[in-house]
């Protein structure tokens, strides 16, 4: 099953992100929230984003969702941190944190390819609201 | 006094601890006020991680990088930590350097900031500081300068590389969300970058 990876500036963002698409998912479905530093503070964590993506990883591939600025540069550090065999099945949604998750990690859950899961969580990009 | 690697770091913490101020200032200017806050915060973890027993290195440089990742926060724990993270790529094992060793580092930090930038010079940041001071390296290894003289050339490149960024608009980062109105003010990053390039080459002179 592949995992997903909830990275913002905020932790609390992050594991509310988390909690939210979690729901929808069911509670098979991997989910690691990596948001905020260590010592509370506000930014993101290349270290800790690395941890997050080696702990959502069963072999299927990981799927990171990322806020903003930052958030892209410390996941691609991550990225460089992990396991090469690793790393080269991790990619980076280009979504909007709050929906792609949901998107994803429904996908996921039903046992879809990283690249089904990673189309899901791009195609909240267009979703109308109005 | 003997020189240690430890008493450089300690060296660069106190120029980042004394310019954090300043540093904050001008990234008030042109982005989110927070450069030096968040370059203080990362060498303040640097400084309990070190001791006189570090002295390779690469893998001190390795680890102040992997500090700084995971607590600078902003954009330039990312650039600064791989930056640190590739110059100790070049220089494991080692516990002395020569100019030609440094420049060697300097290439491959600036090869770093760009893999994850995605930044070239000219686009007001810390590259238009390290890369003049890189190609002052090489040019001082050519002429056979001793390791200081080099270093000094580097940070006079590096100082007019500050200037130049006064002179350009932002293409990269919170600073280009101001177009125009980020010229006439000198890029925090590229500031940084020599602060610390400049500390470096005093402790190695005095």
């Amino acid at each position: 099953m592949v995992g997903i990876v909830i990275v913002s500036h905020s932790e609390q963002i992050a594991e509310g992100i988390k909690t939210l698409a979690g729901q929808m998912a069911g509670a098979n479905q991997k989910i690691i929230a990596a948001g905020g530093m260590t010592d509370g503070s506000i930014g993101t964590d290349a270290i800790r984003i690395s941890e997050a993506v080696a702990a959502a990883d069963s072999g299927d591939g990981v799927l990171v969702l990322v806020d903003l600025g930052s958030a892209i540069i410390s996941t691609e550090t991550a990225f460089e941190l992990i396991e090469p065999e690793v790393a080269a099945r991790v990619v980076i949604a280009d979504a909007p944190i709050v929906e792609g998750a949901i998107s994803a990690a429904v996908q996921a859950s039903i046992g879809a390819t990283l690249a089904e899961v990673k189309a899901a969580a791009e195609m909240a990009k267009a979703m109308q609201k109005l | 006094m003997s020189k240690t690697l430890f008493g450089m770091i300690q060296a660069l913490q106190e120029t980042i601890s004394s310019q954090e101020a300043f540093l904050t200032e001008l990234d008030g200017a042109i982005g989110d006020a927070d450069h030096g806050i968040n370059m203080n915060r990362g060498f303040e973890a640097v400084i309990t991680k070190f001791t006189e027993e570090d002295t390779d290195i690469g893998a001190s440089l390795k680890k102040l990088g992997m500090t700084l990742l995971s607590t600078v926060g902003g954009a330039s724990g990312p650039l600064y930590g791989t930056a640190f993270m590739r110059a100790g790529a070049e220089a494991q094992g080692k516990e002395t350097l020569t100019l030609e060793e440094a420049e060697v580092m300097l290439a491959a930090a600036i090869k770093g900031i760009q893999d994850r930038g995605k930044a070239v010079k000219g686009e007001k940041t810390m590259l238009d500081a390290m890369m003049p001071a890189q190609d002052a390296l090489k040019q001082a290894v050519a002429e056979g300068l001793s390791v200081v003289e080099g270093l000094e050339k580097a940070c006079a490149a590096a100082n007019e590389g500050i200037e130049f960024t006064k002179t350009i608009r932002a293409t990269k980062g919170r600073a280009s969300y101001l177009g125009d109105r980020s010229i006439g003010h000198q890029d925090p990053g590229a500031t940084s970058f020599t602060l610390m390039l400049e500390t470096a080459t005093k402790y190695l002179k005095a």
